[in-house]
C-alpha cells in the first residue's frame, strides 16, 4: 500500500473503482498466528483490508482462510483450543484490546455463513433480531424501517414483503442466503465476512448473491472466502491466497488472476496444485 | 511447471501448440516455396504453393475451435490464459502468412519469366531472410524464450531494409524499360507481403514475450527490459 492512503481518506469520500491501491485501510492485520492447541494454523500472517472494496480469500481446504476471517471478528474467541496472538486494527483501534466487546465488534464486523442459517423465526424478526437487542430501533415504526430498509439492501424487499411473517425457513435457499445478508446489514455493519457464501446455493441464486455483493461494496468493506476462483475473479477486487496457514500473495484481483507473480499461486490457480 | 490435476487440460494445451508449431511449419515451407517459384519460373510450384494455404485455413479454423473449447471448458487462468490467448493471435498471424504465400504464388504465375534476375535475386534473398525470422519467432514460441523474441524484433530492421532497397532497384528497371512494368510491379508486391510476413513474425515473437511474461509490449520495452536482466535484475 503506498503512503498517501491516508491523505486520500481525509481529502475525498468517493472512491474511484478504477483504480486499485487508492482506498483506505479498513481492516489492518499484523503478524497474526493461530494455534488451535499446539497446532499452528496462522503462520505470521500480515494484511491490510481496504475499505468499500470486496477482498476474497482463496486457497486450498486447511489453508487458513476461514480461520483467518475468524479473526475479523474474533468468532475464534467462541473456540476454546484457539489462541489468536498478533494485532487487528480496525479504523486504528486494536480489536484484540480488552476493553473491546466481542459482542459490541460483531454488530459491526457482520458474518453471513457457508449454510444459510436463518433463525427459526419469521422474515421479520429474523431481520429485527440485531437492532433490537443493540436497542438500535425506538419503536415499531422505526423496526418497520430497518426491516424494510435491509430487505432491500439485500435485494429480498420485493420477493417478500407481502409475507414478512412467515417463517425464514420458508424461503429458498438463495433467498434465506439473502436473508441472511440483510439480517447481517441490519445492525449497520461497518465489515461484512462471508465464509463461503454461495457454496450451497444453485448458479442463479449464487449469481444473485454476487449481484449484491457488487452493489454493497459501495456502502461496506467486504471480506470473502470462496472456492470458487472465478467468483474471487469476478467479485473481488483484491484477492489473497493461503496455503498451508500461510499468505503467499495478495495483490490486485487481474493480477492474480493473469499475472501472479508467485508459483505456489500460479499452480493453484491454473490447477497444477499436487 | 507441474502438469494440471485434470491431464486433459494439459494435453489440449499441447496439442493447441503443436498445431501451432505444424501451421508455423507450413507457412515456413511456404515462404521458401513461393520464392523459388518466383526464381526458377517454376509455375507448377506456384499452383501447388496456392493449394497449400487451404491447409493452413484448416489449421486455423481447427485451433479457433480448440481455443473456444479451452476458454469455455476449462476456464484457464494465468500462464494458462495467456498460452491461450497468445496461441489465438498466432494462429491468426500464421493464417495471414499463408494467404500472402498464396499471393505472392498467384503473381507468379502473371510472370513472363525474363524479368530482371537481379530483382529475381532479391526477392529470393529477401525470402530467406523472411522464413529465418518466422523459423526463429517459432522456436521462440516452442521455447518460450523471450531473448530469441528480441532477436526476431531485431531482424525486422533488416527486412525493411531489404524491401526499400528492392523497391528502389524495380523503379530503375521499370524506368530503362517500361515493358518491364506489368511484372516488375508484381515483384514489388511480392516483396511487399514478403515485408509483412515480417511484421507478422514479429507478432508472432511480441505474444511470444506476453505468454512469458504477462506485459504486453512493444519491441523497445522487450530491450529495455531485458538490458535489465543484464545488469542481474531479474523478476
Amino acid at each position: 500500500m503506498d503512503g498517501n492512503v491516508e491523505d486520500f481518506a481525509e481529502t475525498t469520500t468517493t472512491i474511484d473503482r478504477t483504480q486499485s491501491g487508492s482506498a483506505p485501510i479498513k481492516v489492518d492485520c499484523r503478524h497474526i498466528d493461530v494455534f488451535y492447541d499446539d497446532k499452528q494454523a496462522i503462520h505470521d500472517i500480515s494484511l491490510e483490508i481496504e475499505d468499500r472494496s470486496v477482498t476474497a480469500f482463496i486457497g486450498p481446504s486447511g489453508c487458513g482462510k476461514s480461520t483467518f476471517l475468524r479473526c475479523i471478528n474474533r468468532m475464534n474467541d467462541t473456540i476454546e483450543a484457539a489462541k489468536v496472538t498478533g494485532e487487528i486494527f480496525m479504523d486504528g483501534a486494536n480489536i484484540n484490546d480488552p476493553s473491546i466487546d466481542p459482542v459490541l465488534l460483531r454488530s459491526r464486523v457482520g458474518m453471513v455463513f457457508q449454510k444459510p442459517n436463518p433463525f427459526p423465526k419469521s422474515i421479520y424478526d429474523n431481520i429485527g433480531y440485531g437492532p433490537r437487542i443493540h436497542g438500535l430501533a425506538s419503536g415499531k415504526a422505526e423496526m418497520d424501517e430497518i426491516v424494510e430498509k435491509s430487505l432491500r439492501k439485500a435485494g429480498l424487499w420485493e420477493e417478500v414483503k407481502d409475507r414478512l411473517q412467515a417463517p425464514g425457513t420458508s424461503l429458498s435457499g438463495g433467498q434465506q442466503q439473502r436473508l441472511c445478508i440483510a439480517r447481517a446489514i441490519a445492525v449497520s455493519p461497518e465489515v461484512i465476512l462471508m465464509d463461503e457464501p454461495c457454496s450451497a446455493l444453485d448458479p442463479i441464486a449464487t449469481a444473485k448473491i454476487e449481484e449484491l455483493i457488487d452493489e454493497l461494496r459501495e456502502r461496506y468493506c467486504i471480506v470473502m472466502v470462496t472456492h470458487s476462483m472465478q467468483q474471487a475473479a469476478r467479485v473481488s477486487q483484491k484477492t489473497a491466497f493461503f496455503h498451508l496457514g500461510k499468505l503467499i500473495e495478495y495483490g490486485d484481483t487481474e493480477k492474480i488472476f493473469t499475472n501472479p507473480e508467485h508459483g505456489r499461486t500460479q499452480d493453484y490457480i491454473t490447477g497444477r496444485f499436487g | 511447471m507441474p502438469d494440471h490435476i485434470v491431464t486433459a487440460f494439459t494435453d489440449e494445451l499441447e496439442h493447441l501448440s503443436a498445431n501451432l508449431l505444424r501451421m508455423g511449419g507450413l507457412a515456413e515451407s511456404m515462404i521458401m516455396d513461393a520464392s523459388r517459384a518466383v526464381a526458377t519460373f517454376d509455375l507448377e510450384l506456384a499452383r501447388d504453393v496456392i493449394k497449400r494455404d487451404r491447409a493452413i485455413d484448416e489449421l486455423e479454423v481447427e485451433a479457433e475451435k480448440a481455443i473456444v473449447r479451452l476458454i469455455a471448458l476449462r476456464h484457464p487462468m494465468a500462464t494458462d490464459l495467456r498460452a491461450v490467448l497468445g496461441a489465438m493471435k498466432l494462429a491468426g498471424d500464421i493464417e495471414r502468412i499463408g494467404d500472402l504465400c498464396k499471393n505472392i504464388g498467384k503473381r507468379c504465375l502473371e510472370l513472363t519469366g525474363d524479368e530482371n534476375r537481379a530483382a529475381v535475386k532479391g526477392i529470393e534473398r529477401m525470402s530467406r531472410a523472411v522464413s529465418h525470422q518466422l523459423q526463429l519467432a517459432l522456436d521462440c514460441y516452442l521455447r518460450q524464450d523471450i531473448e530469441a523474441a528480441k532477436t526476431v524484433l531485431d531482424m525486422d530492421d533488416d527486412i525493411d531494409d531489404h524491401y526499400t532497397s528492392l523497391f528502389r532497384e524495380t523503379l530503375t528497371y521499370m524506368m530503362e524499360d517500361p515493358r518491364q512494368i506489368g511484372s516488375n510491379t508484381h515483384l514489388i508486391f511480392m516483396a511487399k507481403n514478403l515485408e509483412r510476413i515480417g511484421d507478422h513474425a514479429t507478432n508472432i515473437a511480441k505474444a511470444v514475450y506476453y505468454m512469458v511474461t504477462g506485459e504486453t509490449t512493444t519491441g523497445a520495452k522487450i530491450e529495455s527490459r531485458l538490458a535489465e536482466d543484464d545488469h542481474g535484475e531479474q523478476r
